[in-house]
Parts: C-alpha cells; structure tokens; sequence
C-alpha cells in the first residue's frame, strides 16, 4: 500500500508497511497512478502511451526502472509483514496511570469532557491513601516495567496539591524496593500555581501540561473560572514562571483546544510562541456535534488548510532561527516507535488505567463516568482481568476502518474511547478523527521532506524534486 | 536515482524484528489527553 499526496510544492509518497517516505518529481507522482505490483521488465504500454505527451519516452522508461528498483528493495509496495505480531498480542504489564487526584475544578471550560471537573461522578478529593493503594497497584502490576509514568490529573490536581506532594513521596520511598523508577507528570490549568507548586513540579515532574487555549480572546471564551471571567491574565505570568524556572532538559508543553469558535487555530499557536513557549500542543475539540463550538466533518477543509498555514509558518520559522515545537507534527522518520507499538496504540486499558477519587480504575481518563468500562476498585482489590484482555486485542488489526488506512502505523488505531463514545464501539474509528491525523501526518512527514532537502549541498539538492 | 529520493531509513519492519520491549511512553501521558498520536513517541529501548 502506498499513500501519495502534494503539499507545498512537493510530491511526496509514503511506502505504508516499510514506513519508507520518497521524494519524487512530478512524472513519477504520475506513473505511480498506473503502475502495480508485480512488477514486470518493462513500463506498462498504458502508462508510456498516457504520460508520453507531457514527458520524454526516456525519462518514463528510467523512471519507471526507477520505481522497479524500489519495490524489489521493498520500499514501495512492500509487504504488510506485521499481522503475524498483531495475532500473539497479549495482555501487557501496566506501566502508566492518569491519577485523578481531584475531580474537582475551579474553572468551567465550556468543553470539558470531565463535566467541569467530577466526570459526572460528584465533586471530590483523592484521600492521600487511596493515592497510595494507587502506588501499590502501579507496582504490582508493572511486573518487569522499569519506567512507571503517573499523571496528575483532574479536574485542577493543584486543588488537591498536599495529596500530590504525598503520593510522589510515597511513590520514591517504594520505587528503590521495586527497582522501578516514577516518571510523574501533571496536568493543570495554572489558576493555583504558587512558588511552592511551581518549585516541585519543576523538581518532580518530568513533563508538565500546561492548559492555555493561546490568544488570550480564544482562551477567555473558552476558559472562565467559576464566576466567568476568564482566565488568561491570572495563567500566563504563572505559566511563564514555571517555565523559566524550569530545567531545560525536563518536558514541558502548553497544551490548548480548538474548536470551531478558532479554526484560524495557527494564529493561537503563535501566540504561544510570541508569548515564550516553545512546546506547543493545540488540539482539536472532541465532543457532540450538537454543541455551537464542535467541530464537525464540513470543518475538515478550513482545518486542513490552517495545519497547512502552521507547518509552512514553523519552516519559516526555523529558517529564521526561531523554532518551536508542535506536539502534533512531531515525527521522526528514522527513530519513532518500533512497528509492535504502532499495532496497539496508547495501551489503554492493557498497560494503561485511571483510577478515580473513589479508587475506582477505568481503561483511561476518557471513559471515566462510564459505568460499563469500570475494571475494577482499589480498595475492593477488583480488577476485570476479562476486560484488559478486551482492550489488547484492541489493535489496528481488528479495526475495519484502519486495515486499509494508509495511516495505520501513526495514529496506531486513534482513541479507543473516541470511539466508543462517537461511533458506538472501541473498535470503530472515530472519522472526524480520522481525518484530522492524517492531515497532521501529511504535513508533518512534509515538514521532514523540506527540512531534508535543505541541509543537502546544493549540488544535491536537485530542483526537480520542487514542482511547483 | 533521477527521479525519486527516499528521504529515511524506511525501517518499520527492522523495528518490528528488535521491538516491543514495551519500555516507550503510554501515548496519552505527554501532551494529548484527547487525540492520539503514537509515531511522535520516542522508542526507549536504550533507556532500559
């Protein structure tokens, strides 16, 4: 299977299952709408009698010698060599748990998928015990894991900072008996950052989400506090703080959400950026379609384009010396995850659980409220080990929509709860989604494809890889 | 080659081969908490 698509000038085609990403000029995009495997000596007479108008009979036949070459280096149309992996996929160790320690908030945001902070599940406080069962759990289960991640999550963790402080306590005083080592990571809206918590998250943590939705008009509507106003002018000095104070080998992201209130999104990205953050996440909003700001399929184009507009933006950008990073078009062609873990996906459920207030543990964050997706009860000491083996089997193999998407092995399957709570069924690709990824891949793998043609010596750089 | 230039190692099926140590980050503990992205993680085998 092979994807082929143009952007920003380039012709560029992404070998699916070797993961190969080849440049090509324009008559090889265009030989590639006759050609197949398997391949025979010479160029298809369709293929000659079709393109020789616009191009020499040579350069088609080299070109297609060319094309040969690469499918016997199984670069193009290779072989989908991984469903063998995909039939032993097992229950796998937990490693990583999101750790509701409050489910309680004090902002509104209009599109917050926890129902303002309890997830439906009435307003309250993780107790420091149940945080520390949660610790014991992690250790049980992570069986030969050496790296534990633990996410703070809410709701606002910081309405509940004492019982953070202690569970991170409990969790180093264990982690030597275990021979494990905690990566712990927050999630917050930054309204409560004081120098203390700014102090220990920035010694504690290992990567820390900072929610901001970017100008400060876009954050404001989206982003109150209880009593409305918005929260922008309280976030950003606190923000700012944080990360200048912060080491800058440790993770940090400000993170936003866009919705169809913003589709011109690039511009909060770059308010970001001009504000001094140069780890930037800006998402797309998921929710029902019957809310004024959710995005829905005939927002596709306009979102598209302004992916578009932010990867050409970040390429003049870095040329100007002034990069930053965008979470969603982070890719590395050579050095990303192996092919097993691009079956699976996040893990969640399998190697990943959230655990409740009430020690209740669901398969992720998202499906918390859910009363048919709870695995089981810390203090009850339950655990559906029949549904951990529901959510292993949840693979890109037995997802009908992901089997042919050229897409598969970056996106890994999408959100199991998207999913389920937008198209009925874990397994049934969220399309909405769907379409977004591929977009953020498109221009993503892009971005690599202009970025390695510029650090070629001129004489290499030939100029008939740019078309247009 | 004239035509085409192949811009990576295209080495997902090497990876399969040496993968699924499982030592890699959980998707959804960086920066999404709502749209998934796995090939911007990072492969940590060395790391262990």
């Amino acid at each position: 299977m092979i994807h082929k698509y143009e952007m920003n000038g380039l012709y560029l085609v992404l070998d699916v299952n070797s993961g190969g990403v080849h440049l090509v000029d324009k008559l090889t995009y265009q030989l590639l709408d006759y050609v197949q495997p398997p391949f025979s000596e010479k160029c298809p007479a369709e293929a000659v009698t079709a393109l020789s108008t616009d191009f020499a009979l040579q350069d088609i036949l080299d070109c297609y010698q060319e094309l040969k070459e690469l499918y016997e280096q199984k670069i193009l149309f290779s072989n989908d060599e991984y469903e063998k992996y995909a039939r032993f996929a097992a229950p796998a160790p937990i490693k990583a748990m999101c750790l509701h320690i409050s489910h309680d908030c004090n902002m509104r945001c209009k599109y917050c998928f926890a129902s303002t902070g309890d997830f439906g599940t009435g307003r309250k406080l993780m107790p420091v015990e149940t945080g520390k069962l949660a610790i014991d759990f992690l250790l049980k289960h992570s069986q030969d894991r050496k790296f534990l991640e633990l996410d703070f999550f809410g709701g606002e963790p910081l309405m509940n900072f004492n019982a953070v402080k202690e569970v991170v306590r409990y969790a180093r005083e264990r982690e030597t008996e275990y021979n494990k080592k905690f990566r712990f990571t927050i999630t917050t809206n930054g309204t409560l950052l004081n120098d203390d918590s700014i102090d220990f998250i920035n010694s504690e943590m290992s990567n820390v989400v900072l929610s901001i939705d970017g100008r400060k008009e876009t954050n404001d509507r989206m982003r109150p506090v209880t009593g409305g106003k918005g929260t922008y002018d309280i976030i950003l000095p606190k923000f700012k703080k944080l990360v200048e104070q912060r080491d800058k080998n440790l993770d940090y992201y400000v993170r936003g959400t866009f919705t169809k209130y913003n589709l011109d999104f690039a511009e909060d990205v770059f308010s970001l950026h001009d504000a001094g953050f140069d780890q930037i996440s800006v998402e797309p909003v998921v929710c029902e379609s019957k809310y004024p700001y959710a995005l829905t399929e005939e927002d596709i184009p306009a979102i598209s384009a302004e992916y578009e507009r932010l990867a050409n933006k970040i390429l003049e950008n870095d040329r100007a010396g002034k990069h930053f990073n965008f979470f969603h078009f982070m890719i590395d062609l050579d050095a990303g995850p192996c092919a097993i873990k691009r079956l699976k996906g996040c893990g969640c459920g399998n190697e990943y659980v959230a655990i409740t207030p009430d020690g209740d543990i669901y398969p992720c964050h998202q499906f918390v409220g859910i009363e048919k997706y709870k695995m089981g009860n810390l203090e009850e000491g339950t655990f559906n080990e029949d549904m951990k083996y529901e959510f292993s089997q949840s693979h890109i193999y037995h997802k009908p929509k992901c089997r042919d998407c050229w897409a598969k092995f970056y996106c890994s399957g999408g959100c199991n709860a998207n999913n389920y709570q937008y198209q009925g069924d874990i397994l049934e690709s969220h399309t909405l989604s769907c379409e977004l990824e591929k977009k953020r891949l498109e221009c993503a793998i892009m971005i690599q494809a202009v970025k390695k043609m510029e650090n070629l010596a001129p004489d290499e750089a030939s100029t008939a890889f740019r078309n247009c | 080659m004239k035509h085409i230039m192949t811009i990576n190692k295209a080495n997902l099926v090497q990876s399969a081969k040496k993968g699924g140590c499982g030592n890699c980050q959980a998707s959804c503990q960086s920066a999404c908490k709502t749209s998934c992205t796995v090939a911007n993680q990072k492969c940590e085998k060395e790391a262990k």
